[in-house]
């Protein structure tokens, strides 16, 4: 298939950068959309060009680095889909796709289409953990789960860390991220003893890079894991418990 | 660690009173909103439907307007209850608008100055959401006009104190005031009708048991106040009370 590309090139953090359009022919149908740019690059390559940089690892929608906006839609129109995972028979011959970088205050351009998403790790960092006793491996299923609340929780851990959700808020706001990240430990045993010291730590720090919520709910459509906004509800309880609980009371169970 | 990218209003670094502190979290501010709106939302729905009078007479409103200058008889002193109550809405109301300013500013630096190319077409945010800080302001304008007008006076010609039923057909009578009040009653529908919906989800009040559930209350309690809110202008209009 021939399709033209409408993409944002930019030279390095700060730069200017501009949108430049390529023409992309005899694309396969059965490529995936960065084999398609692979491609695409081969022959700037040979050109002589600057190959147009885009993050990607698994490529298989696990790792979460692939994530562009196409055509408007954060990893393209296809729901509950990576970058990497969508394939270019989705699109039609002659089509003309635009691709830009996620666009966020709180994360900068790096290069073309690729974007600092370091502070993701901040907010991890600052609390994304439980704490475990090394020693003798502790039996398997030894606390017991509910299993309702064992999926819920895989559901939120199934997070890829794509930032998706924030380049598809109107606000910029981490908030889908963050609570999936929350919500994966908070749902969980293992989780209760800094459940809410993690909860305000990790949105304290979410807040020094992105906005606010205002309830959309646009982040959960453009998440390639279809993470649900019911783990936002879940952080701001969280949150405002962790505000008023007593540290010194909190070994209870 | 990026120091570029961070949200310009770098938070001072000397820690402020709890309260402050408390106060400078989104999500916070967000959970505040919540809670005025909820005071809000009584407020409306208790107004609208003491209104509702008019239909059984003058007699009926005007004693109404006297009993709420009269609550608490003879336990305090007259008018002194409905002044805590107006001070707590004012509070509520000034909060609930300092917290919506505070977080667009937030908002707006966080989306920075940089928007896509290709128009964002939105998925699941909705009329009423995305227009919640337009039909605010609206409303604040309207309420400011509306208390002018029916509550000190000074915008109704024919302002009578203590008289609410000729006051209130003496100010729709005149068609761009009943006009006005239409347009932002509506306004006040799309405002509450994300706002029910949405305080449910900024106060952590979630479950799968009754979410569904939340988009049933905030139409039938928008409808309830639109239509209720409109017949007053449109009855006033159509001689249904005069
Ligand atoms: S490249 Fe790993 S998720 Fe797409």
């Amino acid at each position: 298939m021939d399709l033209t590309l409408k993409v944002w090139r930019q030279d390095g953090p700060g730069e200017p950068g501009e949108f430049k359009e390529y023409e992309a022919k005899g694309i396969s149908a059965d490529s995936s959309f960065l084999e398609m740019l692979d491609f695409v690059n081969e022959r700037l390559v040979e050109a002589g060009e600057e190959p147009i940089e885009f993050d990607h690892d698994c490529r298989e929608g696990i790792c979460g680095t692939c994530g562009v906006m196409i055509n408007g839609h954060p990893h393209g129109d296809q729901k509950g889909t990576a970058t990497c995972q969508l394939h270019m028979r989705k699109f039609n011959d002659g089509d003309r796709i635009v691709i830009e970088p996620w666009r966020a205050t709180g994360m900068p351009v790096i290069r073309d289409l690729i974007v600092d998403r370091s502070p993701l790790d901040r907010i991890i960092e600052a609390g994304g953990y439980v704490s475990v006793n090394t020693g003798g491996t502790p039996d398997a299923n030894l606390i017991p789960i509910p299993q309702m609340a064992a999926e819920s929780s895989m559901d939120a851990a199934s997070c890829i860390g794509c930032a998706a959700c924030i380049a598809a808020c109107p606000n910029s706001a981490g908030q889908l991220f963050t609570s999936a990240k929350l919500a994966h430990l908070n749902l969980l045993p293992q989780g209760q003893p800094e459940r809410y010291e993690r909860t305000v730590a990790m949105v304290d720090k979410m807040e020094e890079f992105f906005g606010s919520c205002t309830n959309h709910a646009e982040c959960e459509e453009a998440c390639p894991k279809s993470i649900s906004i019911d783990n936002i509800a879940f952080m701001n309880r969280d949150y405002i418990a962790g505000k008023f609980k007593d540290r010194r009371k909190a070994g209870q169970s | 660690m990026t120091t570029t990218g961070r949200r310009s209003d770098t938070k001072p670094a000397r820690k402020l009173p709890w309260i402050l502190e408390f106060y400078r979290s989104d999500v916070v501010k967000k959970w505040i909103m919540a809670l005025s709106g909820i005071i809000l939302l009584g407020y409306i729905a208790a107004h609208m439907l003491g209104n509702m009078k008019v239909y059984f007479g003058p007699e009926e409103i005007n004693a109404y307007g006297e009993a709420l200058r009269d609550l608490g008889g003879h336990l305090v002193p007259r008018t002194h209850l409905l002044w805590i109550m107006r001070i707590g809405l004012t509070i509520a109301f000034a909060i609930h608008i300092h917290a919506a300013y505070s977080l667009t500013r937030t908002n707006l630096q966080a989306r920075g100055r940089v928007r896509y190319d290709v128009p964002r077409e939105y998925l699941a945010a909705n009329y009423a959401s995305r227009t919640m800080r337009y039909s605010g302001v609206i409303v604040i304008l309207f309420v400011v006009f509306h208390l002018a007008d029916l509550t000190w006076g000074n915008a109704n010609p024919d302002f009578m104190r203590g008289n609410p039923y000729a006051n209130m057909i003496a100010s729709f009578e005149r068609v761009p005031v009943a006009i006005a009040y239409i347009v932002a009653n509506l306004a006040l529908g799309l405002h509450i009708l994300h706002g029910v919906w949405s305080l449910f989800q900024s106060i952590g009040a979630n479950n799968a048991v009754y979410n569904k559930w939340r988009r049933y209350l905030a139409w039938g309690f928008t409808a309830v106040i639109v239509l209720g809110n409109l017949s007053f202008p449109i009855a006033v209009q159509f001689g249904i009370i005069s």
